[in-house]
């Protein structure tokens, strides 16, 4: 048997440099010469930009030049990256977004001017002599009053603040209304999905370098997908083609979705590094990050849900107001329609659904897919509302879970998906045992005897993973394919070195990937390395989001190894003098069925760089197998959480006591690092639901633009999570069986944890309390508790 | 510009500094010790805690002149000369205390000034000690879980790997 193969918690390999200090962050590259840029951004949320003053800043210590929008006249904007159509079959609107901003400001934080200087703080001391002209227009805030007659526009040339008014499945909405219309019970919820800033620990950075000598460009950048970054940046905003631009993302803090996007500081960057002929570094300090890097969720919404006679969910129908911020980021419009209205079936088997999205520009920073992206979104109201019809129809709200589930597979929902397995009756079953649900009573009396108030909160989730198969997404106005790559590279004596398009920010690719090839070669795992993050070095790949590493680029990885094995099956035949047909390859050895004759893995290997006993007429010398895989449908993980609150009669302040997850992610590569994707998640959305919030006042100013006024989840907020992931109903169509597990708990547990507040509450009384949106902050339970 | 003097990891260390020079630059950029990160910029998260004369302490909060003569400790400091991780560090790899890796340094800088003035804390004063440390990735689980292993408290019984 391989050592540390499929299913082994093996300990990871990159943690050593990590834990020790050597690590190699973009902002740990330096090179010789580089200078630094600082952006001067607006402090307005919208406003007339009548010109940029830079005379006081120009003659200041150390400054090397200063640019504003006109030095990008000629650069094309910022590109998206999916253009969604609306319920009339017309394009969305698509507002231009320039590197740096000209004619009108439009979000604060939007950048201005960039000073660079020979060092960081003469940049920063230079920004501040630069006196920028603007003349304040009304900010638009509110996503209903920028939908009114006569509102103002955040962007002119556009006919209004809609980007898409978007119904799906349209040919639904008809039987959708009559179902709802003949229901004997209608459920309805208004709710707000609280709008969420990302804050991966590591800020984002980018260093550009040019080689005048060669018209070599090179950006080193925080990103998921570098192979992304290059295509944008270099086909649509710099006119720089691939074989001419590299794109590194070497260690890279955490990502959640926020370092998918190409954003302007890496075109700044790049562009700057040519005209000055000198590299130049862009450090994004904390404060900048909360006004610059791309936010997530903010949904406002309707749900209602029909039952029949029986409660048995006969239609579900929602209307959502979805935030697109200041201008389109690279997925924004993809995120509240393709991975938000596809996920509205959830694990229920509701024949009519109608899911209605009007995507709106106010003047805030861009939002787009934060963990989970637009799947949490659908999770949410959906296993609110049924927790309400539950508590309206006086039923158990497991039960009446357990009545709708889909329990026959492949399923085909009414919005457009087809899920190829899972089991959601034995996810419940085991989340009861594992959450010791029977127990709940008891646990319930003695939080009484202390004075404080319980509830237990449990739901489902499904979500669509292993993004994406590309004709389907290309027909759903995606600008990319979502395939994945691997270049599996087969050295002489043996070791192998597999270049992968997944990038790895904290998901230990490095020693999961490797695990995959092992158990296919038969070989030890410590003989495999994984190269990634570097355009020069892999092949085209689309990186790492929507939990689409091992589903996507580890099937890649999957049949570019099964192309080694084929030849290293045909050198092995050769070798033995044996018919390939007759060749088994295990633990490392290639023999000739029913012989003792064998030949080394090593053996074989040497054999094809050093051809001197090769069958060379017929097969090329080396072995490097390259393999892109596009995947044939989404993945559809799924499972059940259950969280168990208290709350303080005296201060509403909620505390988790216990969390429990029973998750089905098809086959497990490395236990370990699977429970510690879902620990991740799970503290992401117990921080959606009880701390964090990203506040706007009417002015458009940031209320929560810092650690010390946006509330992250600390160690002190959390307890010890139980999470089990024995319930494995195997992907059918992707050659692991695996499913995905990066967004999972960040997509089921702000439902779980509102579902218990809302329970506690109830059984202590506070029978009109049906619903608190989050964040649960002590102010708004204590407020709920007073009626 | 002025010069300050200061031994690091064992070793003296000086160099060029402007007044506003904070101590966790001048490790990075001054002295190219890159281990100790900056995550914020109000000194609430953690990653740039190192230990000047014994004490953790947020690098970030401290100009590097403030140091002149001190004794500072940071990640690249806490392995053995031959490379062999401390109790901390082997107990974060074994428990899978980490995943992206940047806060990193930070914790373990604060968990082993914990485990000295406290050796055998409890899960409640793990969790509040680290109050100063923000990790995005892990959840804590296996941060808590980990020092509570380093501490050689019997950890077996806390779910999951």
């Amino acid at each position: 048997m391989p050592k540390d193969g499929i299913g082994a918690s093996t300990k990871r390999r990159e943690d050593v440099r990590f834990l020790t200090g050597n690590g190699n962050y973009t902002d740990d590259i330096n090179i010789r010469g580089q200078a630094y840029v600082h952006f001067l951004r607006s402090d307005v949320a919208h406003g007339t930009l009548n010109g940029v003053d830079t005379s006081a800043a120009e003659g200041m210590p150390g400054v090397i030049r200063i640019f504003t929008g006109e030095d990008f006249a000629e650069v094309g904007g910022i590109p998206c990256g999916w253009q969604v159509t609306d319920r009339h079959g017309e394009p969305m609107q698509e507002p231009a977004h320039p590197v740096l901003a000209r004619g009108k400001v439009r979000h604060v934080g939007d950048p201005i001017a960039a000073v660079v200087a020979e060092t960081r703080e003469q940049a920063r001391d230079a920004a501040e002599a630069i006196m920028p002209d603007i003349t304040d227009l009304p900010p638009v805030m509110d996503m209903k009053e920028a939908l009114k007659d006569g509102a103002t526009k955040v962007h002119d040339d556009l006919t209004s603040n809609l980007c898409y008014d978007w119904g799906f499945v349209e040919e639904n909405k008809g039987a959708v209304d009559e179902a709802i219309k003949n229901a004997a019970h209608v459920t309805t919820l208004e709710l707000v999905n609280n709008r969420l800033v990302p804050n991966a620990m590591e800020p984002r950075v980018a260093v550009g370098d040019y080689n005048r000598s060669t018209g070599d460009h090179t950006l080193y950048t925080t990103s998921q997908n570098p192979h992304v970054i290059r295509l944008l940046m270099g086909a649509f905003v710099l006119g720089i083609p691939e074989h001419k631009l590299r794109v590194v993302a070497p260690d890279v803090g955490g990502g959640f979705g926020s370092k998918i996007y190409h954003y302007a500081e890496e075109a700044f960057c790049t562009f700057a590094a040519k005209a000055l002929n000198r590299p130049v570094k862009w450090t994004c300090s904390r404060s900048e990050a909360f006004i610059s890097d791309a936010h997530g969720r903010d949904h406002v919404t309707k749900i209602e849900l029909a039952l029949d006679a029986d409660n048995n969910f006969t239609a579900v129908r929602t209307e959502t107001y979805a935030n697109m911020g200041a201008y389109l980021s690279t997925f924004a419009p993809s995120i509240p329609t393709w991975l938000h209205g596809t996920l509205m079936a959830g694990n229920y088997k509701t024949p009519n659904i109608y899911v209605n999205v009007k995507a709106v520009f106010t003047n805030t920073v861009p939002v787009d897919a934060y963990r989970g992206a637009g799947r949490p979104e659908a999770t949410y109201q959906l296993e609110r509302v049924i927790d309400k019809a539950a508590r309206e129809l006086g039923v158990d709200p497991i039960a009446l879970r357990r009545q709708n589930f889909i329990t026959e597979f492949p399923y085909a929902t009414p919005v457009a998906v087809e899920y190829d397995t899972g089991d959601y009756n034995a996810t419940m079953d085991k989340l009861s045992e594992i959450a010791d649900l029977s127990g709940f009573e008891a646990r319930l009396q003695e939080s009484k005897a202390r004075g404080k108030l319980r509830g237990l909160g449990v739901n489902c989730y499904i979500e669509a993973c292993g993004i994406a198969p590309s004709n389907l997404v290309g027909q759903l106005g995606a600008r990319a394919g979502l395939y994945e790559s691997a270049t599996v590279r087969v050295n002489a004596t043996g070791g192998i070195t597999v270049m992968t398009g997944s990038h790895s920010h904290g998901q230990g690719h490095e020693t999961a990937f490797p695990q995959v090839v092992a158990e296919m070669l038969g070989i030890d795992a410590s003989m495999v390395e994984i190269e990634h993050g570097d355009t020069a070095n892999t092949p085209m790949g689309m990186g790492t989001y929507g939990s689409r590493s091992i589903a996507v680029g580890g099937s890649a990885m999957v049949r570019a190894t099964e192309k080694i094995i084929a030849k290293t099956k045909k050198i092995a035949a050769h070798l033995l003098e044996a018919s390939e047909a007759d060749i088994e390859l295990k633990d490392g050895q290639f023999s000739v069925a029913g012989t003792d004759k064998s030949v080394a893995w090593g053996d074989v290997t040497l054999a094809a760089y050093v051809p001197h006993n090769y069958p060379l007429e017929d097969l090329e010398p080396g072995l490097e197998e390259t393999a892109f895989y596009d995947p044939a449908n989404f993945t559809y993980p799924s499972g059940a959480y259950a969280c168990e609150v208290e709350v303080d009669p005296d201060t509403g302040k909620v505390t988790i006591e216990r969390f429990a997850a029973a998750d089905d992610f098809g086959n497990i590569i490395n236990p370990m690092i699977v429970s510690g994707q879902v620990h991740g998640g799970l503290a992401q959305g117990i921080g959606q639901a009880l701390l964090e919030q990203c506040s706007y006042d009417s002015d458009g100013q940031l209320l929560s633009a810092s650690y010390m006024d946006y509330t992250m989840p600390r160690a002190d907020d959390v307890p010890f999570y139980q999470v089990d992931h024995s319930c494995q109903t195997p992907c059918t169509h992707n050659p692991l069986g695996v499913k995905g597990c990066g967004e999972a708990g960040a997509i089921g547990s702000p439902p779980a944890v509102v579902n218990a507040v809302v329970d506690a509450l109830q059984r202590a009384g506070h029978s009109n309390v049906t619903h608190i949106d989050m964040p649960l902050t002590p102010s708004r339970v204590w407020s709920a508790m007073q009626g | 510009m002025a010069q300050v003097s200061m031994t690091v990891n064992g070793k003296p260390a000086s160099g060029d500094i402007e007044g506003r020079t904070l101590l966790v630059d001048f490790l990075r950029d001054g002295l190219g010790l890159t281990g100790t990160h900056v995550g914020c910029d109000t000194s609430q998260c953690g990653a740039c805690v190192v230990h000047v004369d014994g004490k953790a302490i947020k690098a970030c909060t401290v100009f590097a002149a403030e140091c002149e003569g001190s004794s500072v400790t940071t990640i690249e400091g806490i392995a053995a000369e031959d490379g062999t991780m401390s109790k901390v560090q082997d107990a974060f790899q074994t428990h899978h205390g980490l995943q992206c890796g940047f806060c990193t340094p930070g914790m373990v800088m604060s968990a082993e000034a914990l485990l000295q003035e406290n050796p055998t804390p409890s899960e409640a004063e793990i969790r509040e000690y680290l109050e100063g440390n923000i990790c995005r990735c892990t959840g804590y689980h296996n941060i808590v879980k980990a020092i509570l292993a380093a501490s050689g408290q019997d950890v077996s019984k806390i779910a999951a790997e």
